[in-house]
């Protein structure tokens, strides 16, 4: 239904668009050459595309509210029409899980087990609704293009100024495109903090942020009470702050060094033999490390660690965080590569000429000269190691441990918020729940640390110039 | 006061300067040798491990296609184990017990039925006939015969037998299959036109890379126009006011949000709030749009901002409009730019994985008959998550071998954007 009812736009609009092009470009045609007092306004062009705005614009805006308030409305319709004595028995988890049964039923699906008959009877009524429904969306978007075409023709005549009206349309286009970015972040706030929120209300702040214990698969079992699980995220933080600073100890070093190597010794065409190397490394998905993760280093540390008689976990922090550490290498180093290539020429040349080498020149000029886009790199470095989900999801444990140890498996913050999720859609246990308090957190942390990033690099950034 | 440059003294710290100047540079060099190194150690151990599932082991077979057992009326009905069982046993030979019977048969694919079956529904002229055709082996097998698992475990005293390769009389069957040239491993075309399937011997790439194509799509449709025209108000028709300076924060800020935030922005958003499907390539491509559009919006800037100003003036002097300037004359010229800006964003959603992870695009999709925009569907990267997931011994060379499509692909859009910039560079 949803395409027929766009190409049915598409073709009202292709439709209007002729009845406003057609006429304007005969008379165009028909002027005298030099004759000014017959000319049009505006190109024929723009009176056709006038009446297509308006074709499509408030029908494909209708179409997609639609597609947006459907789910939702059908949902309470049919919560409604259900038999009021078995709702009054059902919790709103239960309700949810319900309505889950319905639309799985409805979609042809089986359930394990007999559903009851107002089940089944409910599957089959929402099938009709989604069939009418489907039907309305058709007749009242193609109603409202033909409205609109009927109102837009109205308009149009030699006289009228179809490019100016054409124009105010297309910078309100590009300011509502604009403004995607900003409605991105504040879906993103008001999402996380929704569901933040809805688990605040059954875990406290308090436990939440200072517990020292993080168990919520106990909470998956139906007989226990919400939020009997712990929910306390020191230990999955810890984890965090382990691999990342692991991933950081690798990275920095080698990332840094390997731009000053790139920027004052090599030649240009090591240069441009190593930077696309380093771009490739940048260009690898991150599920492709993780694996790496899995087939090669965790074993290969974990046969070390045999040999030397050091217990080393399967799935230990310092895989993860070694991996990760790789990632990071072409991002720290491409960075420092721009700090350091920042710093003015005249001041590499000053220490030279007073008979500086090139290595102390680097330790005592450019180095400290470049310091703050360099810190600024590694921040950045920071926010995206404790963002990194999938090497974790595929390399680190899933059981929060309270340890430093790097040889130990630690989980993190995201490892949790996709395990949390994964396979689960009821919104209203406090395990899925968590996952959004967690995802507040990481939120707030790399929003913090690339502000902190941005505001080094303002404040420091002309110093030099 | 007199300085000797030339004393000992002085030669000596001289030389100690050098030496730390060399060192540094070594230092350096040895950096790049580590991220290079680690570069080949990953490439190598993928290829290693990947390399085998281009291959296929397959055992071509003379199989009698007796109307009994076939029942032409409705296929799905026949006995296909049965003449599977048969035609395997006349190469085999007698066997005795009927215990080693049953462990024989899983030399071959437990889907190799099904693949008979279809390929006899393909051609029903066949039924009566005796045809010689290659089936799937086992995945023991596939990775017994091109040597990725050996006969047997370990070194001397503790030197046992590989269980999964059933007993000891099934490797002298397969061993004399061997001898007598039926056993082969072609190119693996299943890898890529195959659904996936719970038996690596039959898993494929074909539900992901549909998938994933439908995602992009969705994602170029929406995260290309809108990336354009945010990118061109913001560079051309904005007013320097405090609301257009809290624009482009939020563009950067989004830049660097974690993409697992996306997923969850995906799940509450779209899945929770406004109701659509679940696992939908629809959602996958509305959440990685969102990721993309701060990618786009940032190169379409810069390729404006580096269209020369001649050309604006030229318009502006002729008498467009500064619409007309920004539509007909200066876009065209920022295109190949934009384009490579694009490409750039479109492969690092091809390679996002979390977000999608998160609205359940790592769906189990072994039938790709029917697959839109709204219909449950996996992706190349969460299809590699799922296989290295498995515990299948052979969804490891499948996973590496995903890997190395997955990075075939990014490879060509990568070498097409560089293409692009360097065709279209020279121009203007």
């Amino acid at each position: 239904m949803l395409t027929i009812t766009v190409l049915a736009i598409a073709v009202v609009a292709a439709a209007g668009f002729w009845l406003g092009y057609g006429p304007m470009r005969r008379m165009e045609l028909l002027q005298e050459p030099g004759a000014r007092t017959e000319r049009l306004h505006s190109r024929p062009v723009y009176h056709g595309l006038f009446i297509a705005a308006w074709v499509g614009i408030p029908s494909l805006l209708l179409v997609v509210l639609w597609l947006m308030m459907q789910g939702s409305v059908l949902d309470w319709l049919l919560l409604n029409s259900l038999p009021a004595d078995e709702l009054a028995r059902l919790s709103d988890d239960q309700k949810q899980v319900l309505l889950n049964e319905i639309r799985t039923l409805a979609q042809g699906n089986q359930l394990p087990g007999e559903p009851a008959a107002y089940v089944l009877e409910a599957a089959e009524r929402l099938n009709r609704w989604r069939i009418t429904a489907g039907w309305a969306m058709f007749v009242s978007a193609l109603s409202l293009a033909l409205a609109g075409m009927a109102l837009a023709r109205r308009r149009i005549s030699r006289f009228f100024r179809a490019r100016q009206a054409v124009e105010r349309v297309m910078d309100g286009i590009m300011l509502a495109c604009a403004g995607v970015a900003v409605f991105t972040t504040v879906g993103i706030i008001i999402s996380l903090l929704f569901e933040a929120l809805r688990f605040f209300a059954k875990v406290p702040v308090t436990e939440f942020l200072f517990g020292l214990r993080w168990e919520p698969q106990i909470a998956m079992r139906a007989d226990q009470v919400a939020g009997s699980g712990a929910f306390g995220m020191i230990p999955v933080f810890t984890g965090t702050l382990l691999i990342s600073a692991i991933a950081l100890a690798i990275s920095v070093p080698i990332g840094l060094l390997s731009a000053i190597y790139l920027v004052e010794y090599s030649s240009s065409r090591f240069r441009a033999f190593v930077k696309p190397l380093l771009e490739f490394l940048a260009g690898i998905p991150t599920v492709v490390y993780g694996f790496f993760a899995v087939l090669t280093v965790a074993p290969a540390l974990k046969a070390f660690g045999e040999a030397i008689g050091l217990p080393v976990a399967p799935n230990s922090a310092l895989a993860a965080g070694s991996v990760m550490g790789i990632m990071l290498i072409p991002f720290i180093s491409s960075l420092s590569d721009d700090a350091l290539a920042a710093v003015p020429m005249a001041l590499r040349e000053g220490s030279i000429g007073l008979g500086a080498t090139k290595a102390e020149t680097i330790r005592r000029v450019l180095v400290p000269a470049a310091l703050p886009g360099i810190m600024a790199g590694v921040l950045l470095a920071a926010s995206r190691a404790i963002g990194e989900t999938m090497i974790v999801v595929m390399a680190a444990g899933i059981i929060a441990t309270l340890t430093l140890n790097p040889f130990e498996a630690v989980t993190t913050v995201t490892v949790q918020i996709v395990s949390l999720l994964i396979g689960d859609t009821a919104f209203d246990n406090p395990k899925t729940l968590a996952a959004f308090a967690l995802g507040l957190v990481l939120f707030l942390v790399t929003l913090g640390l690339n502000v902190l990033s941005m505001h080094i690099v303002k404040k420091y950034r002309e110093q030099y110039d | 006061m007199h300085h000797d440059w030339n004393s000992p003294q002085q030669l000596a710290r001289l030389r100690r300067r050098h030496a730390a100047n060399r060192r540094m540079k070594w230092i350096g060099l040895a950096a790049i040798g580590l991220a290079a190194g680690a570069l080949a150690l990953l490439v190598i151990s993928l290829v290693a491990t990947g390399w085998p599932a281009f291959t296929q082991t397959r055992i071509t077979l003379q199989f009698d296609l007796d109307p009994k057992l076939v029942k032409p009326d409705d296929m799905r009905k026949g006995s296909w184990r049965k003449i599977i069982k048969t035609a395997l046993l006349k190469e085999v030979g007698p066997v005795k017990s009927r215990k080693d019977r049953r462990k024989i048969l899983k030399i071959i694919s437990r889907g190799a039925a099904y693949e008979l079956r279809d390929h006899v529904m393909k051609h029903p002229d066949l039924v009566g006939r005796t045809i010689t055709y290659a089936v799937l082996a086992a995945d023991p097998f596939d990775q017994f015969y091109k040597g990725v698992i050996p006969e047997y475990i370990g070194e001397g005293e503790k030197r046992f037998f590989n269980p999964r390769l059933g007993s000891p009389v099934v490797v002298a069957a397969f061993r004399k299959l061997i001898d007598k040239g039926l056993v082969s491993a072609p190119f693996n075309w299943g890898l890529f036109f195959n659904a996936d399937s719970r038996l690596p011997e039959q898993a494929g790439l074909a539900g992901a890379i549909v998938g994933s194509f439908l995602t992009l799509l969705v994602c170029f449709l929406i995260s290309f126009p809108a990336g354009i025209a945010a990118a061109i108000y913001l560079e051309e028709f904005a007013p320097k006011n405090r609301f257009t300076d809290f624009i482009e924060v939020n563009i950067n800020n989004l830049a660097a949000v974690p993409s697992v935030v996306f997923g969850l922005l995906g799940l509450a958003l779209f899945l929770g709030w406004f109701g659509m499907p679940r696992s939908a390539p629809l959602v996958g491509g509305l959440v990685l749009s969102l990721m993309t559009l701060p990618t786009i919006i940032i190169a379409t800037r810069s390729a404006l901002k580096a269209v020369p100003p001649s050309i604006r003036e030229a318009a502006l002097g002729i008498g467009a409009s500064h619409h007309q300037m920004v539509l007909h004359h200066v876009l065209p010229v920022a295109m190949p730019g934009i384009l490579t800006g694009a490409i750039i964003g479109m492969a690092r959603a091809l390679g996002e994985t979390a977000p999608l992870l998160l609205i359940g695009m790592n769906a189990f999709i072994p039938d790709i008959s029917n697959m839109g925009i709204l219909d449950p569907a996996t992706a190349l990267p969460t299809q590699i998550y799922s296989w290295a997931d498995s515990p299948e011994r052979g969804f490891v060379s499948r996973t590496s071998a995903a890997i190395l499509v997955l990075l075939g692909f990014l490879l060509v859009m990568n070498a097409a954007a560089i293409w692009l910039r360097q065709k279209y560079s020279k121009k203007v």
